[in-house]
């Protein structure tokens, strides 16, 4: 079996985004980016999957700029056998991306793909879902635990107050939750190994799909600066504050 | 060698790999160093190790910088697109009262050193990261995210360098993502990790470099960056100040430059020889931003950077032996830097470039030791500049601030440099403490949350990356010894001027003191390491790729 993660270059998840002072949206500039964390859990259960027999080939695609073949190399240097980078500077929504890596699928024809529930950036968690839809595949979201067994896929997913398990039948799309595994370090010499494994580029304009985006954004803006506190002398002068200016007592 | 803040360091297997030079460190002396090698020789495989999550993540400096050593190294920078855009346009140096502001007047017939005509303002960083593509165009192979955890060592010579465990969590044990560090053997090592490197250190003891050199002496600078309105906003303009906050027995002052798409870089440096221990280098950074010479400046800006890094400021007397066996020191971390002319970035480059030339020589002999390193130093314009300049920085610890700038006026106006004496410095930072109780507390200002801050709020800014479950990479080695003269004779001094709030003297249950260490928030400026008053505090590397991510305009 061949398993398809689709890895996404995001603003690296230690830096504090920012917005642009024109309001337009965070600042990229000059910002570290690195590989979407949930996307590395995907991966790390691909590897882990092709360690175990279960996969013969791990494959790392991911779409964006040109610098978007850093992650892929990560992705490689962290095990994947090849890379495919579907090259565009377009600003894309999940349905675009959903799209393009049905695309990518009915090219590779992978029995699973392995991806992050969603990406820290946008926050959108959709893209497997959609995936999974135009496919006409099941889908096992928020994946804590995944089983191979005799053609189909044991998921344990992680949902409000405790744990549902799935059966898929395979193909299907796996969303990678954060609980799922603990990501490997890419060593130094796999590093260095992984600057001469195949990444193919494609250009998205040639793969006839529609990545118009359907959402346009209104403002972006940060959060309210946190008020200082104040310490206060008495039980009755927090009651009275609670009362006057919090307006959480009647 | 280097103590690991994993005890298991030593006794797992490693993996080995081999090269021509393996250089510790991806600042300017490092990669100029990695860049120079492969000019000299295209053959030669050399490889940069950089602790930080990426080239620039952990560089911090003002930086007006002096372009003439980048155009040695690459004549071409121009047109290669360094990042030197912001020619220095105006330039001032203020002496501080406490409300008011003297300018020195003639500054450049003065004080030659503070001429920066031709020179650039710039982010350290970004010239770093730019540095690091050209070092990979010319083939250097560059690794972030590993630390040199320890020296490989046979038959007393260097030969090679041990990178950090990755994947060990706070009690030592190996999680189910360990991954040991590798051996990386080289034919020669540069060392190039800036002031107070942690394997330079250690290269310093062992090899006993430092037996004809004064003690090194070091400032701690630090820093933010604003984002101004463009209305404001003075491209090039550069101003330096002395005087207040400051005492007369205490170096240091502030800078400010505009420079970049609307940006002010701020900072602040306090030599880490000061005396009294209520002194808080964070807050008199802060507090200075109120005075009026500095104000206005940031009217209607955000602060969207901090940071903070030791610098050496020692200079020509305490440069230590540069060879050992095996290997070379550069840059900051043997003590470069020019502390009159406030610059280390031309020092570093140059220094890496004349190591560079004597390893690659070096490698074409049988001797383990790049002896022409020195000789090729003193025959370079770097070794005129350091003696030239050397008499400054010990005038004012000798005499304090207002005679040791008049001393400085006299030797550069004068002798111009060329005194037939050397001051010394006589002692090591840690050293200059004078006790708690008879040194006057400082009053300083709470934060206005505006122009002025909190430690919390800062280092929040610094974009640190650090698993909280490793192993304390800051090291107290006896805890006792920490009440008995770090409590009780100098009331704690680590949580003032940890710039990052590190450390916080607590007090349990029963009532005892200790000294509670928030190793996940340090920003690696190394002070603790220089300043603890019995060197009871070891700085070692972390995981590779922890520590800030400054990101670009640093």
């Amino acid at each position: 079996m061949k398993v398809l993660v689709p890895v996404k270059r995001v603003v690296d998840y230690n830096i504090k985004p920012r917005v642009a002072a024109d309001g337009s949206g965070v600042e990229t500039q000059g910002v570290k980016m690195s590989m979407n964390p949930f996307d590395e859990i995907a991966l790390e259960e691909a590897l882990r999957l092709r360690e175990k027999g279960h996969a013969q080939e791990v494959v790392a695609v991911s779409i964006g700029p040109q610098a978007a073949q850093d992650t892929l190399r990560t992705a490689m240097a962290m095990g994947a056998d090849r890379a495919i980078l579907i090259r565009t500077d377009a600003e894309l929504e999940p349905l675009a991306v959903a799209k393009l890596l049905q695309a990518v699928v009915e090219r590779e024809q992978p029995g699973l793909v392995s991806m992050g529930k969603q990406a820290i950036d946008d926050d959108m968690n959709a893209t497997g879902q959609i995936l999974a839809a135009k496919l006409g595949w099941p889908q096992g979201t928020f994946a804590s635990e995944v089983i191979i067994d005799n053609g189909s896929a044991i998921v344990s997913r992680e949902i409000d107050g405790g744990v549902e398990v799935v059966s898929l039948t395979l193909p299907a799309v796996i969303t990678a939750d954060l609980r799922l595994n603990e990501p490997r370090y890419a060593s130094l010499p796999n590093i260095m190994k992984a600057r001469k494994k195949p990444l193919e580029t494609i250009e998205a304009g040639s793969l006839d799909v529609d990545i118009a985006p359907r959402l346009k954004v209104v403002s972006v803006s940060e959060p309210p600066a946190r008020e200082a506190g104040v310490i206060v002398e008495s039980v009755e002068e927090l009651v009275n504050k609670l009362k006057t200016e919090a307006k959480v007592l009647p | 060698m280097t103590q690991s803040p994993n005890d298991a360091q030593n006794t797992v297997e490693r993996e080995e790999m081999a090269f021509d030079v393996v250089i510790v460190g991806g600042g300017p002396a490092g990669l100029a160093a990695a860049i120079r090698l492969r000019q000299k020789n295209p053959t030669l495989g050399v490889c940069v190790l950089e602790k930080g999550s990426e080239i620039g993540a952990h560089i911090v400096s003002g930086a007006v910088i002096e372009p003439k050593a980048l155009t040695e190294l690459l004549p071409d920078w121009k047109e290669r697109g360094a990042p030197l855009k912001t020619p220095v346009s105006e330039e001032k140096l203020l002496y501080l009262t406490k409300q008011g502001s003297i300018p020195v007047p003639a500054l450049h017939l003065l004080m030659p050193q503070m001429d920066n005509r031709g020179n650039y303002v710039v982010s350290l960083g970004d010239l770093c990261r730019w540095l690091g593509q050209q070092a990979e165009l010319f083939g250097v192979e560059i690794y972030p995210g590993f630390t040199g955890a320890q020296l490989h060592i046979e038959d007393g010579c260097v030969c090679g360098v041990i990178t950090g465990d990755m994947g060990v969590d706070r009690d030592g044990n190996h999680k189910s993502e360990f991954m040991p560090g590798m051996i990386l053997r080289a034919r020669q090592v540069i060392l190039a990790e800036g002031a107070r490197g942690s394997l330079s250190q250690d290269v310093i003891s062992h090899y006993k470099l430092r037996e004809n050199a004064d003690p090194q002496t070091y400032g701690l600078g630090i820093k933010e960056v604003w984002e101004i309105p463009k209305e404001n906003h003075r491209p090039g303009f550069v101003q330096h100040s002395f005087g207040w906050p400051l005492d007369n027995h205490t170096y240091g002052g502030a800078f400010l430059y505009h420079f970049g798409e609307n940006l002010v870089s701020y900072g602040f440096v306090t030599a880490l020889d000061y005396r009294n221990p209520w002194l808080s280098p964070f807050e008199e950074m802060q507090r200075t931003k109120q005075h009026p010479a500095f104000r206005p400046h940031f009217e209607g800006g955000r602060r969207i950077i901090y940071g903070a890094r030791a610098l050496s400021e020692g200079g020509f007397q305490s440069l230590p032996k540069l060879t050992f066996p095996g290997g070379v020191l550069t840059g900051d971390c043997a003590g470069f830097l020019n502390m009159p002319k406030i610059k280390g970035t031309h020092t570093a480059l140059k220094s890496g470039m004349i190591a560079a030339d004597a390893v690659s020589e070096a490698l074409r002999s049988t001797n383990p030791e790049a002896q022409t390193y020195q000789e090729r130093l003193q025959n370079s314009w770097l070794w005129s500049e350091l003696y030239e300049a050397r008499n400054i920085r010990p005038s004012f610890s000798k005499w304090g601030m207002q005679l040791g700038a008049l001393y400085s006026g006299i030797d550069s106006m004068i002798f111009r440099g060329k005194a037939p004496w050397t001051l010394h410095h006589p002692h090591a930072d840690h050293q200059t403490l004078i006790s708690a109780k008879e040194a006057p507390k400082i009053d300083y200002p709470k934060p206005d949350g505006t122009l002025t801050f909190d430690r919390t709020s800062s280092v929040y800014l610094s974009n640190l990356s650090h698993d909280d479950n490793q192993p304390v990479h800051l090291k107290l080695r006896d805890a006792a010894l920490w009440n008995e003269v770090n409590e009780a004779r100098f009331a704690s001094p680590e949580s003032r001027y940890c710039p990052a709030g590190v450390y916080e003297a607590n007090t349990r249950d029963n009532g005892e003191t200790y000294l509670q260490i928030n190793a996940q928030n340090c920003v690696h400026c190394k002070s603790c390491d220089i300043k603890d008053p019995t060197q009871n505090i070891r700085w070692c590397p972390p995981e590779g790729g922890s520590g800030p991510n400054y990101p670009s305009g640093m």
